[in-house]
């Protein structure tokens, strides 16, 4: 895992508040998700986001409005991060008509044209070739909006990233690849399945820049997101991010994590936290009181309460919508 | 000793082609390897080289001669003193054609007896359903394709067309000449051969505002890339509650083309239509093929476009004018009768003729229907048409296993049953992989004898 950068950087209050309320967001939301999933009200598979929060917001810091965004099937992150009603993502992971798929996409299939959330795909890797597309289109209209394709590193072996890599800097696509490398393509870690573990090298051939970050050090991601951004928005073509992250859970609710010690997750937890981190920055730099954020972590759960009870009160949808929305 | 030089066959389909120009006159001396001539195809012009040395006895076709059937002598080569006359009549040349416009490309090696399989039915059968009065143009399937992805993208800047060799090549079938010429390099796009890698990125583009059109050099290669079609582009509408779908052709030349073997003979057409979410057309005519694109590239679902390589350089009326469309899920009955219903798609279309025709000769009169699209299908021509003649057989080049006749006869088994005074009969391509043989690929192949004889036990003749 990459070292933290000193973190003093010149950031302001409300900014640091700001990364403090979206992370504790995605967290509290992800537990409050497994909570309802031991309850038997989640179905399926559902693929918790605890611990990588620092990723998703650190990048939609570097966003405009008009990006797009999509990713794998551990995706309700983004979505909380892209602004998305955590009302209507909890519904749809109940499987409701109140779900941003009214009930019959799930935890892994969410999609939102207003906030530019093109998926929740299924499929390991098929999110980058997809992602390179919006970039295709929005190259071809004109505009100068770019596209965030998040993917893992259990995908980065994958066959049709490189066939994507060699068409986004042959066409110079404004995508940029993130690569949220938790260190586990499911139970299977990066030195048992990887034999180059340096993954943002991996665009070298192709000419695509590419640098590791930090990624449970929120400020170092919106840096890195920016450098990016700028590449794509000049038209220089794509940009690789490999985001050293964590995941706290196991790959799924059904999944005891027996392939990594108890030790190895600890310590993570204890040394870089991405939550802790900016408390720590709020606190110690006199930006924030104990109680300033204890109001905050009311508000949150608040918030995410909410959102658990409209999810268990949503309707399922009505019969009727099984035949729905297949072809237009 | 004098020897013939015969009209070489340039390609896997090539029956004909244009003499369209001689490089050596009689009296020269040519080596082994020397290029003699230029001959066009239906998709190119190709340099000619000589096999044997000698010198050049006679020409026996004309400069300009289109028609020429493969295997048809075109020049005598002779050895010094000898003379042309004793090996060779020459035979009176045919008209002579339009001089070629085609860019050469580099030569494939000449199948010697490259032979397709195809039924044509006789002259003055109906070639479609096209109204009385229509004001026609003949034009071929490959001209017709190519005219409706012209008018539309001319209509629409958001359609482009992407796909190997699509641009710069003028299209490995030719089905794109021209376009790159007349919309630029922003709207026909040359693809790395990666297919899944482009169809995920023509998908993302749909998504994104565009009305991607996918070429696949053919559907064979569109395996590497059928997870995009069916699990990203089938299911996203679905998936997102109706959000966000996929406004995207997928098209390409589908079966059987003519020797080319079991990884690249083989027709889709029942594996997509299985599909919820995915359209999926097959057309016969010319007709059918500019009107059924042009309906698909306007439609706001991912359409499945299944061509048929043999069919492209065939000629058909088609209606003149920019807004000939032909609906989805519209059959077309090409001939009337009474006494079966022959029901087929695509290729199988021409071979369910023929064989109406062969029975006619025996006072069978067969009704023959042309699905046009497989999802949806016009199920109620199909059970109306039974309920009259009261049999069918279903034509199709695809495998028998779960086949689209596999499906017509469990339909109209449900729907019909009352009607029918016997079986339906499925006549479908042998459940075997596509051999390469000349003799073993005729016998895996549909043809109309097969459909004659389905017939006759259906009718109990």
């Amino acid at each position: 895992m990459a070292r933290k950068p000193d973190t003093r950087p010149n950031v302001s209050k409300d900014e640091l508040l700001k990364y403090y309320r979206e992370m504790l967001l995605i967290r509290r939301f992800e537990e409050k998700a497994g909570q309802l999933y031991g309850m038997g009200l989640i179905g399926g598979f559902c693929h918790l986001y605890i611990g990588q929060e620092a990723v998703v917001v650190g990048l939609e810091a570097a966003a405009k409005e008009g990006d797009k965004r999509l990713t794998s099937y551990r995706d309700h992150g983004h979505m909380l991060a892209c602004d998305m009603d955590p009302k209507g993502v909890m519904a749809e992971l109940t499987g409701r008509i109140g779900g941003y798929s009214k009930g019959k996409g799930g935890s892994m299939h969410m999609f939102s044209r207003e906030k530019h959330f093109y998926g929740g795909h299924g499929i390991v890797g098929a999110q980058v070739p997809l992602g390179a597309g919006l970039a295709f289109a929005d190259k071809y209209l004109g505009n100068d909006n770019v596209t965030f394709t998040y993917f893992g590193d259990g995908a980065a072996n994958q066959g049709q990233v490189y066939e994507t890599y060699n068409m986004a800097e042959l066409w110079e696509l404004p995508v940029i690849f993130v690569i949220e490398n938790n260190q586990y393509a499911m139970g299977t870690s990066m030195k048992r399945s990887t034999k180059s573990t340096t993954l943002y090298e991996r665009g070298v051939a192709y000419g695509i820049p590419g640098e590791q970050v930090d990624g449970m050090d929120v400020l170092a991601v919106k840096a890195a997101g920016e450098k990016a951004v700028a590449h794509c928005r000049a038209g220089k073509g794509p940009y690789i991010l490999e985001m050293m992250t964590y995941r706290y859970r196991g790959h799924s609710m059904s999944d005891p994590a027996k392939y990594r010690t108890r030790e190895e997750v600890e310590k993570i937890k204890t040394e870089k936290d991405c939550i802790e981190h900016v408390r720590d920055l709020l606190l110690q730099g006199g930006l924030a009181s104990e109680d300033d954020l204890k109001n905050i972590d009311k508000e949150i759960k608040a918030l995410v309460n909410e959102a658990a009870e409209f999810s268990k009160e949503s309707p399922e949808p009505p019969l009727s919508d099984l035949w729905t929305d297949i072809t237009v | 000793m004098a020897v013939e030089v015969l009209m070489p066959a340039l390609s896997p389909t090539m029956e004909e082609g244009t003499l369209a120009k001689w490089l050596v006159k009689e009296g020269d001396v040519v080596k082994s390897g020397q290029v003699i001539a230029e001959i066009e195809t239906d998709k190119a012009t190709m340099e000619f080289e000589a096999v044997d040395e000698g010198t050049v006895g006679r020409l026996l076709i004309a400069e300009g001669t289109a028609g020429v059937k493969v295997n048809t002598p075109i020049a005598v080569l002779v050895e010094e003193g000898e003379s042309a006359d004793a090996v060779v009549a020459a035979p009176a040349p045919v008209a002579a054609a339009e001089p070629a416009a085609a860019p050469a490309i580099e030569a494939v090696p000449a199948a010697a007896a490259a032979r397709p399989v195809v039924s044509e039915p006789a002259k003055g059968w109906p070639h479609s359903d096209l109204p009385e009065g229509v004001a026609t143009k003949t034009m071929t399937v490959r001209e017709a394709l190519r005219e409706a992805m012209a008018e539309e993208m001319r209509g629409d800047d958001t359609v482009f067309l992407m796909g190997e060799e699509v641009g710069e090549y003028q299209g490995a079938y030719k089905i794109s000449q021209g376009l790159l010429d007349e919309f630029g390099p922003r709207r026909v796009v040359d693809t790395p051969i990666t297919e899944h890698g482009f169809t995920g990125i023509a998908v993302g583009a749909s998504w994104g505002g565009l009305r991607p059109i996918v070429e696949f050099m053919t559907f064979n290669f569109a395996m590497q890339a059928i997870d995009h079609i069916i699990n990203s582009a089938a299911k996203t509408l679905y998936m997102s509650g109706g959000q966000m779908g996929s406004p995207i052709v997928f098209r390409g030349p589908n079966g059987a083309a003519a020797r080319v073997g079991a990884q690249h003979s083989q027709d889709y057409a029942a594996w997509y239509s299985a599909i919820p979410g995915l359209k999926v057309a097959m057309p016969y005519s010319a007709a059918d093929a500019k009107g059924l694109l042009k309906s698909a590239i306007r439609d706001n679902n991912p359409v499945i476009f299944l061509e048929n390589e043999i069919m492209y350089g065939r000629s058909f009326e088609v209606p003149v004018g920019d807004d000939f469309t032909i609906p989805f899920g519209k059959a077309s009955i090409m001939r009337a009768g009474s006494d079966v219903t022959l029901v087929s798609f695509g290729i199988g279309v021409g071979h369910a003729l023929a064989a109406a025709e062969e029975l006619a000769k025996e006072g069978i009169e067969a009704e023959v229907i042309n699905l046009r699209t497989l999802r949806p299908i016009d199920y109620d021509t199909v059970l109306a048409s039974v309920q009259k003649t009261n049999r069918c057989v279903t034509v199709e080049e695809g495998f028998p296993v779960g086949s689209i006749g596999d499906h017509l006869a469990s339909t109209i088994m449900q729907r019909a049953f009352d009607y029918l005074d016997a079986p339906v009969v499925t006549c479908t391509g042998k459940d075997v992989p596509m051999p390469y043989a000349a003799n073993l690929e005729k016998l895996a192949l549909i043809t109309p004898a097969e459909i004659v004889t389905a017939v006759k036990s259906v009718c109990y003749r």
